[in-house]
């Protein structure tokens, strides 16, 4: 017998099993790999131990560095937030969607708008073609905003808008939709994306160069620490840089990065840090691996609130705690055997909880082929349900804390975390990072490489190159046509011909003022949303004094 | 006999481009020659850089819907310029309704949200005649 190999009791345990359990055990039957890796490619031993652990005692719920939560009673206090991204063809269609997930228990509203919306072009311009109403609701004016809510109370519920380029134009017709109805600036919340980093790095709905889309940003931070101080100011995404393809780790570091990135603006801009982060919000993605997801949500709460301390001098405890959401991975759903994708949705999900979100988003199953049926949405909602009432997960504040597998991934997300920080900070920050496409390149490596390990067979998606089943029956799905279009193109002409054109002139005119010198934007925009001037509009003027941005194509 | 040569482009105002960069790869790791437009092409655009470049295809990837605008313009603009022997293929999310519509307006192939990298190299290469070098 060798002799035991030096430290720990448990370094001994675990030298001794291996000797004498698991070695005779593989010579007799070996794994079935000779690397079993992440769906991100990271390296996962067998066993995780004591060995694997950090030393010291891990702090608990509710204390710094908030690992294991940000509450002290976890979703024994509150349930997360039940928030079905939802939007497509006309505002009134979209708004009875809204009206039906209200009335089967979803907690808040998340509005997906349009691209020509997305994109700060009126359904009338040459690259709007065929585009109005398809991916999200078309919101032109104020106009659509008032059809958008009709009949729900603002200062009743809570709504996400996914919107990032015309963030300030979209934010501005909310609140004074809030304003019709006699709601309080100062008690509405809810929150915007306004996220234009991701933009850059990811999903690519920019209209701005950098520089000045980083102002719009700080402007808004400006704006809501005085008039609307619930409402969360950014919702710092990785969502999408998940989609793009990134693995867990460039998601979690990327995301804080950008984070980072908006504090430092927000500080150079004046602002007190503790002013405007504590309405700093994120939102993960929730992928398919399942335990590396959990660490990677743990390790976001810890790293944000050591750089905030320690990098920022924040005081306020609200600056530390990362609040997110989350949203399973549309990019795993696939289109063949869509039933599946119900079970990857719940896996998803059950993640996300496990790892602590704040909101959450569910799936619909049919996704990879259209935007969901409402019978699709409602099930989605449902998988959500399950899980918060029936599987008793909810019982406990993160049940995985002490995981040797769980806690030492965690160690390493952080890790690996740091590392790309000081990579990006010697570039000069993420602005800069962006502009030389270090994270776009990065993406762009890591998702071919996954693409290559599903072709070679390395990794199964199943039903599409693992249980294949040749005669699939088809499947119903949500189809949009071009009604929306049309009514939108009318309801345009409609709008130029019945309003205010010298008002709306008038306030254009402010805004670019505004732009070109250093008053804040959102006051001059909010004037311009009454005059019913349109986002188009809006843009089209910012893009006069700021012009816009183009990507340089590479593959 | 010369590489053939592909446009792949990203029309209307959709940024979502994994897909496109993916398969720009594919087709350049299998010895094709790639041109990447980038993203927010208008149909004219992108039949004036298969014009220019001289390819042999078009790639279209379409995640938004708006495949059924922008195909029939590339298709009418093509034959505009007299460039019928240009293949189109189109990968996307595409309804089932739509696929026969597609084809019948004259796209040569359609891949779907799935398809190994290695079908639309395939298809290509068996549907494609590389054309002798333009001295």
């Amino acid at each position: 017998m060798r002799p035991p190999a030096p430290g720990t009791e448990s370094d001994i345990g675990k030298a001794r099993w291996e000797r004498e359990v698991l070695e005779p055990t593989l010579r007799r039957s070996p794994e079935r790999a000779g690397e079993f890796t992440t769906i991100s490619g990271r390296p996962i031993d067998r066993l995780y131990t004591q060995d694997d652990m950090a030393e010291g005692e891990a702090p608990a719920p509710g204390e710094f560095p908030y690992t294991r939560g940000i509450y002290p009673t976890g979703y024994r206090g509150k349930l997360w937030t039940m928030r079905q991204f939802a939007g497509f063809g006309t505002p009134e269609e979209t708004n009875e969607r809204y009206k039906q997930l209200l009335r089967a228990g979803g907690t808040g509203l998340s509005v997906a708008f349009d691209l020509p919306t997305l994109m700060g072009r009126d359904p009338d311009h040459p690259l709007s073609l065929g585009e109005v109403g398809k991916c999200g609701v078309s919101i032109m004016s104020l106009a659509d905003m008032e059809r958008l809510f009709n009949g729900i109370t603002l200062a009743d519920i809570t709504t996400s808008m996914t919107i990032n380029s015309p963030a300030p134009m979209i934010f501005a017709m909310y609140l004074v939709v809030a304003e019709q109805q006699g709601a309080d600036w100062k008690t509405l919340s809810g929150t915007i994306q306004n996220d234009i980093l991701k933009e850059f790095i990811a999903q690519k709905e920019y209209i701005f160069p950098p520089k000045p889309s980083m102002r719009l940003i700080t402007d808004i931070f400006q704006f809501c620490a005085k008039d609307v101080p619930k409402w969360n100011t950014i919702s710092v995404s990785g969502y999408h840089i998940r989609e793009a393809g990134s693995t867990a780790l460039q998601e979690l570091a990327f995301t804080l990065r950008d984070g980072i990135e908006y504090v430092q603006w927000g500080i150079d801009a004046g602002l007190d840090v503790d002013a405007f982060v504590p309405r700093m919000s994120f939102f993960f993605n929730a992928h398919s691996d399942f335990f590396e997801e959990i660490a990677k949500y743990r390790a976001a709460r810890k790293i944000w609130a050591r750089v905030m301390r320690e990098r920022f001098g924040a005081k306020d405890e609200r600056s530390l705690k990362l609040r997110f959401h989350s949203q399973t991975a549309g990019v795993s759903l696939t289109a063949q055997q869509p039933y599946n994708n119900v079970v990857r949705t719940a896996l998803q999900a059950l993640s996300a909880v496990l790892g602590g979100t704040n909101s959450l988003h569910t799936n619909s199953l049919d996704e990879a082929l259209a935007l969901p049926t409402e019978a699709a949405a409602m099930l989605a909602l449902r998988t959500q349900q399950v899980i918060a009432c029936e599987s008793g997960v909810t019982n406990v504040v993160d049940p995985l804390g002490g995981s040797y597998l769980i806690e030492k991934l965690t160690l390493d997300l952080e890790e690996g975390a740091y590392k790309y920080f000081d990579a990006i900070d010697r570039m000069g920050g993420m602005v800069a990072a962006v502009e030389a496409g270090f994270p776009q390149r990065e993406i762009a490596e890591a998702s071919y490489r996954y693409q290559q390990s599903v072709e070679c067979g390395d990794k199964i998606v199943v039903g599409v190159n693992g249980y294949v089943d040749r005669d699939e029956p088809p499947f119903p799905i949500l189809y949009i046509d071009d009604q929306a279009s049309d009514l939108q193109m009318a309801r345009l002409t409609t709008l130029r011909e019945t309003r205010d054109n010298a008002r709306v002139a008038v306030t254009l005119d402010v805004l670019k003022e505004a732009a070109r010198g250093a008053d804040n934007t959102m006051y001059p925009l909010l004037d311009c949303v009454r005059a019913y001037a349109t986002v188009g509009e809006m843009c089209d003027a910012l893009r006069e004094v700021w012009g816009e941005y183009e990507e340089v194509p590479s593959i | 006999m010369r590489t053939i040569r592909v446009v792949i482009a990203k029309p209307g105002l959709d940024g979502h481009d994994r897909g496109a960069k993916v398969i720009a790869r594919a087709l350049r790791d299998a010895g094709m020659e790639v041109i990447y437009t980038g993203l927010r092409q208008t149909p004219e655009k992108i039949v004036a850089a298969a014009l220019q470049e001289d390819a042999d295809v078009i790639g279209l990837s379409i995640l938004s819907g708006a495949h059924m605008h922008i195909c029939p313009r590339v298709m009418a603009l093509l034959k505009e310029q007299g460039l019928d022997h240009v293949k189109v293929v189109v990968g996307g999310i595409i309804p089932d309704v739509d696929r026969e519509r597609l084809q019948v307006m004259g796209i040569a192939g359609i891949f779907l949200p799935g398809t190994p990298m290695q079908a639309i190299v395939d298809f290509i290469n068996q549907n494609v005649q590389p054309r002798a070098e333009v001295v």
